[in-house]
């Protein structure tokens, strides 16, 4: 027998509050250029992204701390295929420790030849030293900053 | 705390593949649920608790599938939940299914599902949607990036090679090559994986799982039902559960309590399970394992939260052929998650082909003198884990 299909498409749009934490947050990258993470005053560690409590501790965080831009790769991964509603591969991305940070957050590695897929990831192996690029252009979020790779010395 | 006892009598399972146009979802779910009703020898009427499994809504593209599902699973009038901890939902499913009975509420509890993950052309987007607007939904984050992301620190911390990777797939599609069920059972070589093309650096095609389609039920019941009627049983021994805080990013850096090249919260489940059990010593007392593993290098890292290996250790072993059907503890016999992912039943299949392998009813994929087995789920960003020991 001749068995049918359907198509169907969802398409929800939202309008999410992101709340005094990353208000915070996203208002210095797109202002001033300037990444800050929230100290845990239980356990020292600073945040960033930054939270409003520890995911460890469960304590409120107390204090702004300002991060980077220098930090070191600690994951990556370099995308090859393309998937509806995601960026054109190739593309690189992955966590960055900041400095005077102790959680490493999301972000674009741009600046670096991913044709060679085994070469690229040999320059973003986990430990490199990286440094973070704003665009001129900010809207207050994380795709305003990116992570370069310093030049082979 | 003595716990009453709980065996597994029926289980139902679909052959797998990438699309079923013969079966709509809920078509889909019963299929498996008369599967494992026939194989229990028990009517819709002797169910007396459904625990529906069901991830994402947007996987099958139906909100809130359960309702269009309540009566696949013949549920009308009967104590109903459904359960979703993402690619962790068929074990909490058995698992809750097991505490309606270990509670003594119920006699006879049905655990069923289905899923067609084939039918949606946006999966990788719909798990991008896992991760929150606030701080990282912007970043082309997916499962297969993020795991990719614990396989280079894996690499890093352990020197895993891609060639140990593509290892695992040879193991596993050699095993699907024995289980009428799985979705991907061609049999291949290291050099055909390694020429796959690259998808998310380390991760190839065929480093991953396929979108599968199909159900999966177990039915459920109490030591005194199934003493009563004589019934044959796998029996529940031990079962588990343990969370991973959110952040990605909290599993590296410095001071953090779970790296994300391992599989820290799985560990503490396998703990919890093995407590219960009485297993102290699960290399000399696990006979099998299916351990939920949907891309090659993440089955390294659950053998060795199962305790089935040290940390780092079990790259050499299963090179060794001590991990594969014949060596000393076969993992995934059924080829695992790696050959067959309908996500919504993916972990509840873990359990319930460890169920067959300890009654010695896995056919060609059976593991000989197999008498206690375990089986895993993860489901989120490395974050909600179940885990069962299951004993003849």
């Amino acid at each position: 027998m001749e068995l049918l299909s359907r198509q169907e498409t969802w398409n929800i749009a939202y309008d999410h509050a992101l709340g005094e934490t990353a208000s915070f947050f996203f208002t210095q990258i797109r202002d001033n250029a300037k990444l800050y993470g929230r100290r845990d005053a239980k356990s020292g560690r600073v945040l960033v992204p930054p939270r409003a409590f520890s995911d460890q501790t469960l304590e409120p965080t107390t204090e702004w701390v300002e991060v980077g831009p220098g930090g070191q790769i600690e994951a990556f991964t370099i995308v090859y295929e393309r998937f509806r509603g995601l960026p054109e591969p190739p593309y690189a991305f992955g966590y960055v420790m900041l400095d005077r940070a102790d959680t490493a957050i999301g972000g674009l590695f741009k600046g670096l030849d991913l044709v060679d897929p085994a070469a690229a990831a040999k320059r973003l192996a986990i430990g490199s030293r990286v440094t973070t690029k704003f665009a001129d252009h900010r809207k207050g979020d994380v795709l305003d900053f990116w992570f370069e790779v310093h030049p082979i010395a | 705390m003595t716990t009453p006892r709980v065996g597994i009598i029926g289980v139902g399972q679909s052959k797998f593949t990438a699309r079923r146009n013969d079966a709509s979802y809920p078509d889909l779910v019963r299929e498996a649920v008369v599967l494992a009703l026939k194989d229990a020898d028990l009517a819709f009427d002797d169910i007396k608790a459904v625990v529906y499994s069901l991830s994402p809504d947007a996987m099958v593209g139906i909100g809130n599938a359960e309702r269009i599902g309540v009566d696949a699973v013949g549920a009308k009038n009967k104590r109903f939940l459904r359960i979703n901890t993402g690619g962790a939902t068929g074990i909490s499913s058995v698992i809750s299914a097991y505490y309606h009975i270990a509670a003594g509420i119920c006699d006879v509890v049905l655990t069923a599902g289905a899923d067609k993950v084939g039918e949606c052309g946006d999966s990788q987007t719909v798990l991008n949607k896992i991760w929150d607007p606030t701080y990282e939904r912007q970043l082309p984050l997916g499962t297969i990036t993020m795991l990719a992301m614990s396989a280079v620190r894996y690499m890093h911390k352990y020197g895993m090679t891609e060639e140990d990777m593509a290892r695992v797939t040879v193991k596993n599609r050699m095993h699907a090559s024995k289980n009428p069920h799985a979705h991907l059972s061609k049999e291949t070589t290291i050099d055909e994986v390694m020429a796959s093309r690259l998808i998310s650096w380390p991760v190839k095609l065929m480093d991953c799982c396929p979108q599968s389609s199909g159900g999966g039920a177990m039915v459920l019941a109490s030591e005194k039902y199934i003493r009563e009627r004589k019934l044959a049983a796998a029996w529940i021994t031990g079962v588990g559960h343990c969370s991973e805080s959110y952040y990605l990013g909290d599993r590296m850096g410095r001071g953090f309590v779970a790296d994300h090249a391992d599989a820290h919260a799985l560990k503490r489940s396998f703990e919890r399970s093995y407590a219960m059990a009485g297993v102290n010593d699960p290399q000399k007392q696990v006979d099998v394992a299916e351990l939920y593993a949907p891309f090659s290098n993440t089955e390294f890292h659950s053998i060795e939260a199962a305790g089935l290996a040290q940390l780092g250790g079990s790259i050499s072993q299963l090179r060794e052929g001590r991990f594969s059907l014949g060596g000393e503890i076969p993992v995934n016999p059924s080829g695992g998650t790696l050959c067959t992912n309908a996500i919504a039943v993916t972990a509840m299949i873990r359990a319930a082909e460890i169920a067959l392998q300890v009654t010695g009813r896995a056919g060609d994929r059976q593991v000989r003198r197999a008498k206690l087995g375990i089986a895993s789920g993860n489901g989120g960003d490395h974050q909600f884990f179940g885990t069962m020991v299951i004993e003849a």
